[in-house]
């Protein structure tokens, strides 16, 4: 099949960039949508061009590495499928397609399709996390968790951290992943214990990030390569209200 | 502020109104009494109202909650247009609805409408010099009707209780889930009651110039 590319091409941060199209002749319907630019890139370097930059890692869907902007879709047209799942075969013969980075003002581009999205590993940083002393794997049946709370609690955890809920909010919110990890050990005994910090300190870094308000479009969610559900939101928005009631 | 925190101002100043609304609603039903028993009972209510001293009080946190909401959802938007990407090619909106994404734009709707509408009543109640009823109340009523009887006015009303509409439908949704229910059954529920609710006022509102509109016309 023929595809027409319009890619977006920075050179650094600090510059301007702009789409610039390319053609691709003779390309296999069942390649993905990463291959895809491996081949482009391929034919680019041949021809002493730089190659288009894109972030990617493990190609299964699982990682959370690979994401950009495909027709003004992020991760393309499928719904709740990465870019590195994504198949050529979703697209028409002879179809124009538009590649742009995920943008927010908290992810700056760093280069052509390449995001920096650092601010979600602050975030993370500042709470994301349960303080247990190190040392022997403990008991796996010493603290009782029933199996739906296990569940629920894995279903908040499944976020890859692609940023795709950023890059499809008209505000740029980070609210989806924030809640996601704040749910996620809410929900467990072991996290019980810092929640009110988590809570505060984690929403405070998302703040400081610049990243934008949750309006409750739940546009997120339907892009979320892993379903993560906006009742996540819902719950960061309890466990936040509590730890501002209990704050000394 | 925290960016929680001034949703959850957005969150209960628009509960309060969504609150007023009902209470508002109920008040103007009586116009649909006949027109002689509506006039006095409708200018004694008012009279009612302006006089008693709580009513004062909830009316100074009516109009603080309207300013608040306002002022606030301008904070808000502005961060939101700063933070928020833009794409040469942008099909984002097939995963959400667009009332949910164009709330200012609606709320923007409903400020003109209030100032229109406090202008038309509210002022005129006030400050205007309004003639009595057989009961000795400022006759509201007639100044109600006499509107109402103007095309353009139910027009814009009706435009306005559209965009009313659209706005607590996703508005009331939006601030209970600013409060943090989050249990999926009490979710469904609040969705459903949402709905029903901004049905109910809108078109309730709605209803009452058109009804008096087309009652004189004859």
């Amino acid at each position: 099949m023929k595809l027409h590319l319009k890619i977006w091409r920075q050179k650094d941060k600090n510059t301007q960039g702009k789409l610039v199209d390319y053609w691709l002749e003779d390309v296999n319907p069942h390649m993905s949508f990463l291959e895809m630019l491996d081949t482009l890139n391929e034919k680019l370097v041949l021809s002493d061009e730089m190659p288009v930059e894109f972030d990617h890692d493990c190609r299964e869907g699982i990682c959370g590495q690979c994401g950009v902007m495909i027709n003004g879709l992020a991760h393309g047209p499928l719904k709740n499928t990465t870019t590195c799942q994504l198949h050529l075969r979703e697209f028409k013969d002879g179809e124009t397609i538009v590649i742009e980075p995920f943008r927010s003002k908290a992810f700056p581009v760093k280069k052509d399709l390449k995001v920096d999205r650092a601010a979600f590993d602050r975030i993370i940083a500042s709470g994301g996390f349960v303080s247990v002393n190190t040392g022997q794997a403990p008991e796996a049946n010493s603290i009782p968790i029933n199996h739906e709370t296990a569940e629920s609690a894995f279903d908040s955890a499944a976020c890859i951290g692609c940023g795709a809920c950023v890059a499809t909010c008209k505000n740029g919110s980070a609210a989806l992943f924030t809640s996601a990890k704040i749910s996620h050990m809410a929900k467990l005994p072991q996290g019980k214990e810092e929640r009110e910090h988590r809570v505060l300190n984690m929403v405070h870094q998302m703040d400081n990030e610049d990243f934008g308000h949750c309006s409750n479009t739940e546009a997120c969610e339907v892009e979320c390569p892993q379903s993560i559900s906006v009742l996540n939101i819902a719950q960061m928005n309890y466990e936040y209200n509590r730890a501002k009631v209990l704050k000394k | 502020m925290q960016s929680l925190t001034r949703k959850i101002l957005m969150c209960l100043t628009g509960l309060f109104l969504c609150f007023f609304l009902i209470i508002h609603l109920l008040g103007n039903l009586q116009l649909f009494l006949p027109a002689k028993t509506a006039q006095l009972q409708f200018n004694a209510y008012s009279h009612f109202l302006s006089g008693n001293l709580f009513i004062k009080m909830v009316s100074y946190v009516l109009y603080a909650s309207i300013i608040l909401h306002a002022l606030y959802a301008l904070v808000i938007t502005m961060k939101n247009k700063q933070s928020g990407g833009s794409y040469k090619t942008d099909n984002r909106g097939r995963a959400s609805k667009w009332y949910s994404r164009n709330m200012g734009m609606l709320g923007t709707v409903l400020l003109v409408f209030l100032i229109i509408h406090f202008k038309n009543f509210w002022y005129e109640y006030k400050f205007g010099v309004l003639p009595m009823d057989a009961n000795g109340n400022k006759d509201l009523y007639t100044l109600v009707v006499t509107t109402y009887q103007e095309g353009w006015y139910v027009v814009i009303y009706v435009i306005a209780m559209i965009a009313l509409g659209y706005h607590l439908l996703h508005g009331f949704f939006s601030a209970i889930r600013t409060l943090g229910v989050f249990h999926p059954k009490f979710v469904r529920w609040i969705r459903y009651f949402g709905i029903g609710y901004s049905l109910m006022i809108s078109l309730g509102f709605a209803i009452i110039p058109v009804y008096v509109y087309f009652l004189n016309a004859k």
